[in-house]
């Protein structure tokens, strides 16, 4: 038995170290400290571990049971996959941030108490929008901003909800919360903003494929999944998660379809397989968690695939647009069959990770008689072979060809896609290893033939009206074009409010113009007040002159400017006005109040007393 | 772009050619897709059916499912969310 540590600081202690190191000897570690993360979280034991006393509350760093190490298990696992993915990459502020990224996950994985899930919830949003930035395109910073605007006004309703139910219940114990009263529902909000429901879900497609190639698996995995979490933590069982969940699965893959950006695509396939977890977590059966947790595991890995697979595509040819690539299986022919296998798992092909999992939700949902939600989740597996099955490897491999020649990934690339792809269809294969590590006792099988006829009609049949739709030139065209989505709210509500600002601005520089305009006449008019009796009398005489003694105007209006320009340059009208008069007047009152003053001491106040 | 089309004239030069390239390897890929499709649907009249609802039952509903869902979806976003949605690419800036 060795001393163990919450998993989360040795991942964001130990990422303060990678500045200091270099060369080979920074790629080992980046390497090696996974899989010490990952040595320490199998040796720690079940149970609660680390309290620590804070004001009157106790935090608990390590709320370790068999929900929680599972999560720990895919987090470990992946980290260690990206920065194998990611070695070559000189920026150490992109690793920085990505070890600090999964550590916090982590630490609101293991977290036991709300304050230090909140601690490290924000600490999510912070080093994630790092790993947009360091993109350093006039985009990518203005993506950042947005996601850092919506996370905190999530976090926010997050925090406002924790205080409340800490308030209510006297406890910041973190555990089965439930829907009842308004704290409970601000949390649900702050956790939904992260695990991108419907309505709330577009910093996702907004900000996601602006990160930067390597660390754009780091968005797909972390945020949304550790939504999943506290979800399932919770909100188990909680009815209006299934409607939630089932939404989200249907309506993103009409975005993707019509979507040019295939990074784009993948976020709303992300969303989409969000929704079958959200889901799940809604029925909120045995068989149902299990679904969505075995759904975690074999998303977060073949999810990550096909986003590594697109990154490498945009890595050696700077192009991630439909209508730029095509034909790329003759220069990158590794990548291509990566890419495949990941479409196939996120499909659920048979022998494929996405079958075993996915299955199980739909199962639950079938069990518990839903049959309008078994209807989305059919429609949406139909969707998600359109768009992550067959388009993305369509337009990036095959397609027309686009000409692009250029080398295979590197081979630290082909490294992580390699692994993630073998544990893809290795799970898919042998499942039983993914289900002796889930919550529940697992009592399902899922290559009934039954199972496995049903979803090669659905999955195959699909493909069949895909073909056919693009011979009879239906299928709609990729273009160039932005697609809306609900950012059009904010984008164009900041820009409505950003004119409102401008138009307040104006108005306030207009009316200070003519306070300081009628201050500055005033003023000059102040020290020569009988320019204005002059000027006026000069204007009525030419006004006069003009209509009555036109053969005079010329010589009135002369006067008049004359009299106008003595009072523009500051001229005096005339030079004989004594000046000295007004001293001698302000005397002359002063020593008036000054008797008034003497009178009134005098005669009255005495009186008064 | 330059060293792209050096490649590509390279290749014109050599007659390299690609997998999709011959008609005959696209024939086999389609042939193999097509016994598929034949092999699911007879396959389901030779197993037993475990089903949770009613419509499960009825022969070749996955397949007509799947089918039909996929059109919907396709139509949908072309004809229905697309004219909604799409805008030019410099629409935000």
């Amino acid at each position: 038995m060795i001393n163990t540590v919450p998993p989360a600081i040795i991942f964001i202690l130990g990422a303060l170290l990678i500045p200091i190191l270099k060369g080979r000897l920074k790629s080992a570690y980046l390497l090696l400290l996974p899989i010490v993360g990952f040595i320490n979280l199998i040796n720690i034991p079940e149970g609660t571990n680390w309290i620590v006393r804070f004001l009157d509350y106790e935090l608990v760093f390590g709320k370790v049971d068999r929900l929680s190490l599972f999560f720990g298990y895919i987090y470990h696992l992946i980290t260690f996959l990206i920065f194998l993915y990611a070695i070559h990459v000189k920026d150490n502020l992109q690793h920085v941030a990505g070890f600090v990224y999964a550590g916090s996950s982590l630490g609101v994985v293991f977290a036991g108490d709300l304050l230090s899930l909140f601690l490290f919830w924000e600490m999510m949003t912070f080093s994630a929008v790092v790993l947009v930035w360091s993109n350093r395109t006039k985009n990518s910073i203005a993506a950042g901003f947005r996601y850092l605007l919506v996370h905190i006004t999530g976090g926010l309703c997050l925090l406002a909800g924790i205080i409340l139910h800490v308030v209510d219940t006297g406890s910041i114990e973190f555990g089965f919360i439930g829907l009842q009263g308004l704290a409970t529902y601000l949390i649900f909000i702050g956790f939904g903003i992260n695990c991108a429901w419907p309505g709330l879900h577009a910093w996702l497609p907004d900000a996601y494929p602006e990160s930067t190639i390597t660390g754009a698996i780091f968005m797909w995995t972390f945020t949304t999944k550790t939504a999943v979490y506290v979800l399932a933590r919770a909100f188990p069982g909680t009815e209006a998660l299934i409607w939630i969940g089932a939404i989200m699965t249907v309506f993103p893959i009409f975005f993707a379809v019509i979507e040019n950006n295939l990074r784009r695509v993948l976020s709303y396939s992300l969303i989409n397989q969000v929704g079958y977890m959200v889901c799940g977590i809604g029925i909120g059966t045995e068989l149902a968690i299990n679904g969505t947790v075995a759904h975690v595991f074999c998303h977060i890995l073949y999810k990550g695939l096909l986003v590594m697979s697109m990154g490498a595509v945009l890595h050696r040819t700077g192009k991630i647009n439909c209508t730029d690539l095509g034909g790329l299986y003759k220069s990158m022919p590794l990548t291509c069959i990566f890419c495949i296998i990941g479409a196939a798992s996120i499909s659920g092909f048979p022998l494929f990770s996405g079958f075993i999992c996915k299955s199980m939700v739909m199962e639950a949902s079938a069990l518990g008689g839903m049959s309008i939600i078994w209807f989305l989740l059919m429609f949406a597996s139909v969707g998600v072979l359109e768009h992550a099955g067959i388009k993305v490897p369509y337009y990036a491999f095959f397609s027309h060809d686009s000409g692009i020649r250029t080398k295979e990934a590197p081979l630290n690339m082909l490294l992580a896609m390699g692994v993630a792809a073998f544990l893809c269809i290795f799970i898919g294969i042998f499942p039983g290893f993914l289900y002796s590590l889930l919550p529940y006792p697992v009592d399902f099988e899922p290559y009934t033939p039954f199972h496995v006829v049903g979803m090669s009609q659905l999955l195959f049949f699909g493909a069949f009206a895909y073909l056919l739709l693009v011979l009879s030139g239906i299928f709609p065209a990729e273009v160039r074009a932005v697609n809306l989505d609900f950012d059009w709210f904010y984008r164009k509500g900041a820009m409505v409010f950003m004119m409102g600002c401008y138009a307040l601005n104006n108005l306030r520089v207009g009316v200070q113009a003519l306070l300081s305009k009628f201050v500055d006449e005033t003023a000059k008019h102040g020290l020569d007040p009988l320019h204005i009796p002059a000027l006026a009398t000069r204007y009525i005489q030419l006004k006069i002159a003009r209509v009555f003694f036109k053969d005079k105007a010329r010589e009135y209006e002369f006067k008049f400017r004359r009299i106008q320009k003595m009072g523009e340059s500051g001229m005096s009208y005339s030079t004989d006005i004594p000046r000295e008069r007004i001293g001698f007047s302000l005397i002359l009152a002063l020593t008036l109040f000054f008797l008034y003053l003497l009178v009134y001491l005098i005669f009255y106040l005495p009186e008064k007393l | 772009m330059r060293e792209d089309l050096k490649m590509g004239k390279k290749e014109s030069e050599t007659g390299k050619s690609y997998f999709f390239d011959k008609p005959k390897n696209v024939k086999i890929v389609f042939g193999v897709f097509y016994a598929v499709l034949f092999v699911s649907l007879v396959f389901e009249f030779l197993i037993h059916k475990h089903t949770f609802f009613r419509w499960e039952e009825w022969p070749g509903f996955y397949a007509a499912f799947g089918f039909v869902a996929f059109v919907v979806l396709i139509l949908t976003a072309k004809y229905l969310l697309r004219p909604i949605i799409k805008r030019k690419e410099d629409y935000y800036d």
